[in-house]
């Protein structure tokens, strides 16, 4: 690509205006110093971000990619491969549930159809309140405890349709 | 009645009491406690911790912690079972090769798998000690610990443990007056189960898109910014401590003859078993201890069929629980020992269903590099689907059969596909009469004899 093809898309993603946090852009320089090359920290430069912004939007990554160095369409390209970087806005709280076999094995089922009537939203969307987004996830290494899931940083199993109701309650 | 919150909270827990666990024959638990707290720097250090770091360290050559851990026979315990130290002897080093990278492999996420997270959220010590024992033998330069992202508490413990050892001098410049230099980075991911492959893990780390590399050049000779770079499970790593303290002969031993692999393994079982859970226990322990110790199946259903080591392995029948579960014997009967945690499937449980479950997984975690990992898992989904609706047509196992092959050894880049052909294949073999079952429709071609819409 040359240069003003690639300014000029960067410019076009760029047109939300997003402004990197002064301490966010400091933390990622910080990142830099664990890696051979810059490219390596663009995982936790999104992971900074989304810290702070809850998800990625748009205009963060030409952002970043200036940080790092690294063209927009490289940033772009992780950012859109892993399944824990959002790139649209969450919820205050993701629920991660575990889909996988051990829970499926357990039924985790029929505590996904729980969670799914209580909210009132399937994976991949979230309550109007925005409150709660729902996601499956990989075998979340509970599998003794299944059905497990996650909430935010909190991991719980096993977990009966019964329970979700309370279990939510202490996520305001 | 509903459960409150904290009782509903996960902690990974050992079933074994800490009474039944001692240094000589549990190298790998013996020092946790039942609370499952964790154990800080003192404790370790006044439970044997470091001891291997200091007795090694300039004291024995490099080569010679290779043999050691050669002869011990600690076969990978991310689940393929190469030699750890046979990987290690192929790594490059020497004048004019750089000083590359340890890689610990904590992406934990196949299906059914939970052990490497006891080992990290409440020892992280053994495997830094692993690490540094690791780097010597590689003449690594640094080493990282890529740790999935929804590990927090493990996330909490290393950073601490990493920093304490540090501070300490375990980690850092002339490590015990050794003059060897290393240090160690947590590097925490951010989703998808293909960062765990050993080359996508790499090309993770680097900050790309998780798509794993053509081998060779194998990771050893090219990994990590083109540097020799070496990539172990944290249960294999956690495993070098004991063999280089207590030697060879010991860690042999330890799997009381029931097998050639040396040493223990954390064995599982989850499922519907009265008490699911997690044991350090001889290699070689047979399917059958391990469900009894889990309390058997639970309502006194019966075993239907059972995935020996997570999503990846291949179905084994109750005939199969008396097998030693150890590499080379389990991969004689269609399976794998894979990670060595049971997942265990009652009668009353469809291997269809699962197997539509286990395929979506593959699916969905596919990287998209390979056309028939890409494109053939979609379609095995989809006609598992009809077949688990009974909607299934004649030819549908055929043409299983056929992907399962497709998918199979050497046709991709990783071992990703083949993974998915694993419980496929042997599924299909073990449990034909299911999937025919499901199959109600001759073939059809598709300008003929339309299924009138709202009949099935
Ligand atoms: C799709 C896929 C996922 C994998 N995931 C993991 C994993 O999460 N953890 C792990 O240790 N090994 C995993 N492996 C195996 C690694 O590629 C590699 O063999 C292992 O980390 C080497 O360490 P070991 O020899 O100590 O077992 C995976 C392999 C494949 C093909
Ligand atoms: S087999 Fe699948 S996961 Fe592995 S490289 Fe090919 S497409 Fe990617
Ligand atoms: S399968 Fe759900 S936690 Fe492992």
């Amino acid at each position: 690509m040359n240069s003003t093809a690639a300014s000029r898309t960067d410019a076009r993603i760029a047109t939300d205006a997003f402004i990197l946090h002064d301490e966010d852009r400091r933390a990622i320089v910080h990142e830099l110093g664990h890696y051979e090359q810059p490219q390596a920290a663009c995982i936790e430069a999104l992971k900074i971000v989304q810290r702070r912004h809850g998800w990625v939007p748009d205009g963060a990554i030409p952002a970043i990619a200036e940080v790092l160095g690294v063209g927009a369409a490289d940033v772009e390209g992780v950012a859109t491969f892993y399944s824990l970087i959002f790139r649209q806005p969450v919820g205050r709280h993701v629920i991660l549930v575990c889909d996988s076999s051990s829970c499926f094995l357990t039924d985790y089922e029929s505590l996904y159809a729980s969670l799914s009537e209580t909210l009132g939203i399937c994976f991949g969307q979230t309550t109007p309140d925005g409150r709660f987004t729902l996601l499956p996830v990989c075998c979340l290494g509970a599998c003794d405890r299944g059905p497990a899931l996650m909430i935010d940083d909190d991991t719980y199993g096993p977990v009966n349709p019964d329970d979700v109701a309370e279990l939510l309650e202490a996520y305001a | 009645m509903t459960a409150s919150r904290s009782s509903l909270r996960y902690r990974c827990q050992l079933r074994q009491p800490a009474t039944e666990r001692r240094a000589e024959t549990h190298p790998l638990t013996w020092r946790l406690h039942d609370d499952n707290r964790l154990i800080g720097l003192d404790e370790y250090l006044d439970k044997d911790g470091y001891v291997a770091v200091r007795e090694v360290l300039g004291k024995q050559s490099p080569d010679e912690v290779i043999e050691q851990v050669k002869e011990a026979n600690v076969r990978g315990r991310g689940g393929a079972g190469f030699s750890a130290g046979m990987k290690w002897s192929l790594t490059m080093k020497g004048e004019g090769i750089p000083r590359g990278y340890l890689v610990c492999n904590a992406d934990e996420m196949e299906p059914g798998t939970f052990k490497d997270r006891l080992l990290l959220e409440q020892q992280p010590h053994l495997l830094i000690e692993g690490m540094i024992l690791g780097g010597y033998a590689n003449n690594s330069r640094y080493g990282y610990i890529f740790l999935r992202g929804e590990y927090v508490e493990a996330a909490r413990a290393l950073s601490r443990a990493l920093e304490e050892a540090r501070a300490a001098g375990w980690l850092g410049n002339d490590i015990a007056g050794s003059g060897f230099d290393f240090d160690i980075a947590l590097h925490t991911g951010a989703g998808r189960y293909i960062c765990g492959e050993e080359t996508a893990l790499i090309s993770s780390l680097e900050g790309s898109r998780a798509n794993p590399r053509a081998k060779p050049p194998f990771p050893g000779q090219s990994g990590a910014w083109g540097k020799p770079t070496v990539v172990n499970n944290v249960e294999t790593l956690c495993n070098v401590p004991a063999i280089l303290r207590h030697g060879v002969e010991w860690y042999q031993g330890l799997s009381g003859g029931r097998s050639d692999d040396g040493g223990t393994k954390l064995y599982g079982v989850s499922g519907r078993v009265n008490t699911p859970g997690l044991w350090e226990l001889p290699i070689g322990t047979t399917g059958q201890e391990l469900i009894d110790l889990a309390g058997g199946i639970r309502d006194g259903k019966a075993l239907k069929t059972w995935l020996p080591g997570g999503g990846s392995t291949g179905f084994l029948l109750p005939e199969h629980l008396e097998l030693a579960l150890d590499f080379d014997t389990v991969g004689q009967y269609g399976s794998r020992m894979g990670t060595g945690l049971l997942t265990v499937v009652t009668e009353e449980q469809s291997v269809v269903s699962l197997l539509r479950n286990l395929e979506q997984f593959f699916s969905r975690e596919s990287c998209g590099w390979c056309t028939p990992c890409r494109d053939g898992l979609p379609w095995v989904v989809k006609i598992l689907q009809s077949i688990e609706r009974g909607e299934g047509e004649q030819g549908d196992i055929e043409l299983l059969e056929d992907l399962a092959v497709k998918l199979g050894p050497g046709k991709t880049f990783c071992a990703h596909a083949p993974g998915a052909a694993m419980p496929l294949q042997s599924g299909l073999k073990h449990f034909r009469d299911e999937f025919e079952r499901g199959i109600s429709h001759r073939p059809r071609a598709a300008h003929e004899d339309p299924i009138p819409v709202g009949e099935v």
